[in-house]
């Protein structure tokens, strides 16, 4: 097998410049595929990160129907006390969830005293949310020095960092928020701007935050109320899994018209950022088809070429007694040692770029998220996973050619000018 | 029992609509250890007749054993079994393959064909190399040697799996007068030593002298053998078989 191997080495290093040429093209067809999946990859594990970890978190439940009117923010779809006791009966049962916390949206009038806006609000138990959104304190800043104990007061108010720029309130001031609560009836209260949180793509990315006591306060309410429960895994591998036996547990909840009371989602039916990851995923794999076919075209050519240069010589070997099978491993042992080289060449040059990416950092701007640092990664399954597709495309395409080689009758070919 | 046994053998071929009949009615045997020459001009059958003896083409009609054995009818890998187990061929152009060198294209029908040892490998190629007297050229390449030396690690490339018997079509042909007698005593000393049949074509008349068997190809057609005894001097001994 090694001399077989070796004589294909040989015969390929016959046309230097064929063979180099040929292994180029596919080695950056193998770099393309590196360099664009570990700043793909990277892009989108930030931007997921994001949404996931500092605001939707990954899985929220909700009355039936809220998600569909999510954008009025409708007060009349909360959940109750019996209701919020129900999904945490559910959510402490299933082993895959690791923690789980309760939310208020709210839409609200904000007013600096000499200009008013509307805002939309998350009003959140702070312990909690720091344990399903646990980097949800690394977008604010606060008053104070450095990162805070508390997430957030009762008292204070978080605001969107676009929201208090253009209203000119800083850190500290005194803010006034009206609501409306369910019934109609309109209340006010003072805040101070204990925070400003940096935007994040999403619809959910422009909130401003307030504890979820004042929330109470601010819309009257008699019993306590939550809009939604967010919900943290302990293996974000288990989405899928856990969002399908949560959904079916939370189904045996029927209303008096035997109808679903609670309606469950993963972040991915939340944040149109899904659909980008879902393009970039497609664009990922556009580029692994570009380069199978690379590979499949530049090998396949170089083994016809090979073969119909070399037929006076598949003659001889024929003449002296190897056998087609052997004729055949030859030719094929030339394309596998093409893509090998090839494939070798492209993951080393591929991991030098991902280490210089993460040298000199990519910095950009997505949407209204500014400096975002990308580094790029790339996995070892990954790597393999590029490699045995090279490898398997390698053998498919000098198939044919060795195949053609192999079934040449050696009269022919040693009669062949 | 002869080694090789031809009995009626006619072989066409089609060329676009004319059938040309490369050889007819052959019947002729060559037994073992003979030195045995296919003489007579350019498209007389002499290839025609080599491949059909080495199984690399079938007959058209009539039969052909080889070790007792038909090979008319073997198909392609059964015939390239039968070649590596006991054949094994010279060519006029040499046909030594570019990216090996000297030993390795020797040693390459027991890597591909025979899977000998390692050990094994390398003591026959020595031999023959050193039989053929290319000991010092082992490591050239073929671009690297003159004809003669090209031809010479052609017969040891045949002699390496110590066949039955060596085809070799005009072997001498690429070579000039001297080098080529010294090529075809080479392989006479060859049979002596390996007691290896030795069948090969040549139209060329002071090549054809050395062998012990002649057989005179005209038009497809076998017009004539004779028979010379080696150790008699040339013109003395020609017989009629």
């Amino acid at each position: 097998m090694i001399r077989i191997f070796k004589i294909a080495v040989r015969n390929l290093m016959r046309y230097k410049r064929r063979t180099l040429l040929t292994s180029l093209l596919i080695t950056l067809g193998v770099l393309m595929v590196i360099l664009f999946s570990g700043l793909s990859g990277s892009f989108k594990a930030m931007m997921i990160g994001q949404i996931t970890d500092a605001n939707l978190s990954q899985i929220q439940i909700h009355k039936k129907g809220y998600v569909s009117s999510m954008d009025s923010s409708p007060l009349n779809l909360n959940l109750n006390s019996k209701g919020y006791a129900k999904i945490e009966g559910i959510l402490k049962s299933h082993p895959a969830v690791d923690a789980w916390a309760p939310r208020i949206k709210l839409g609200a009038m904000l007013s600096n005293y000499s200009e008013t806006t509307n805002i939309r609000l998350n009003a959140i138990d702070p312990e909690k949310e720091v344990r399903v959104c646990p980097d949800v304190g690394n977008r604010m800043t606060f008053g104070e020095k450095g990162q805070r104990k508390e997430l957030i007061r009762q008292g204070e108010v978080i605001l969107p960092d676009k929201l208090a720029k253009g209203m000119k309130i800083r850190l500290g001031d005194t803010v006034v928020l009206v609501a409306n609560n369910k019934d109609g009836s309109v209340n006010g209260l003072n805040f101070v701007v204990g925070g400003i949180t940096e935007t994040v793509v999403g619809p959910q990315g422009k909130e401003g935050y307030m504890h979820i006591e004042d929330a109470r306060s601010l819309l009257r309410m008699e019993e306590p109320e939550i809009t939604e429960v967010a919900v943290r895994l302990k293996d974000f591998d288990m989405l899928d899994t856990a969002n399908t036996d949560l959904e079916s547990a939370l189904a045996q909840f029927k209303n008096k018209v035997e109808k679903p009371v609670f309606e469950i989602h993963t972040w991915e039916k939340l944040s149109p950022f899904y659909n980008i990851a879902r393009m970039i995923d497609l664009m990922a794999a556009s580029m692994k088809l570009i380069m199978v076919a690379i590979v499949l075209i530049s090998i396949l050519n170089v083994m016809i070429m090979s073969v119909y240069e070399r037929v006076r010589e598949i003659g001889t070997m024929s003449a002296i007694g190897t056998t087609p099978g052997k004729i055949m491993g030859l030719f094929l042992a030339e394309g596998i040692t093409l893509g090998l080289i090839s494939i070798v060449a492209g993951n080393i040059i591929g991991l030098g770029g991902i280490f210089l990416l993460n040298i000199y950092k990519i910095r950009f701007s997505f949407g209204r998220m500014d400096n975002l640092l990308l580094t790029p990664s790339v996995n070892v399954s990954e790597l393999l996973w590029l490699s045995l597709v090279v490898l398997l495309v390698s053998v498919f395409a000098s198939l044919q050619p060795a195949y053609m080689a192999s079934r040449m009758e050696p009269v022919d070919a040693l009669g062949h000018v | 029992m002869a080694l090789v046994e031809i009995e009626n053998i006619t072989k066409n071929y089609q060329m676009g609509e004319i059938q040309v009949q490369a050889l007819r009615n052959i019947t002729l045997s060559i037994e073992e250890a003979a030195f045995v020459s296919f003489v007579g001009p350019s498209g007389s059958g002499k290839t025609t007749m080599l491949n059909l003896i080495g199984c690399l083409d079938r007959p058209t009609e009539g039969k052909i054993a080889v070790d007792g054995k038909d090979v008319s009818t073997l198909d392609r890998k059964q015939g390239a079994i039968f070649r590596g187990s006991l054949l094994g061929y010279i060519f006029q152009a040499f046909n030594l393959f570019p990216v090996l060198t000297a030993y390795e294209n020797v040693e390459y029908p027991l890597v591909m064909v025979k899977n000998e040892s390692p050990a094994r490998r390398k003591k026959h190629v020595l031999e023959v190399l050193n039989a053929v007297g290319m000991i010092n050229q082992k490591d050239k390449r073929p671009d690297q040697l003159s004809g003669g030396q090209k031809q010479r690690i052609a017969v040891a490339r045949a002699l390496v799996t110590r066949p039955k018997l060596v085809l070799a079509d005009e072997p001498t042909a690429n070579l000039d007068r001297k080098t080529a007698v010294n090529i075809i005593r080479l392989m006479r000393e060859m049979r002596d030593e390996f007691n290896t049949t030795f069948i090969f074509s040549t139209h060329d008349p002071g090549v054809m002298e050395e062998a012990e068997v002649i057989h005179t190809l005209e038009d497809g057609r076998l017009s004539h053998s004779k028979q010379r005894l080696a150790s008699v001097p040339e013109g003395k001994n020609d017989s009629n078989i």
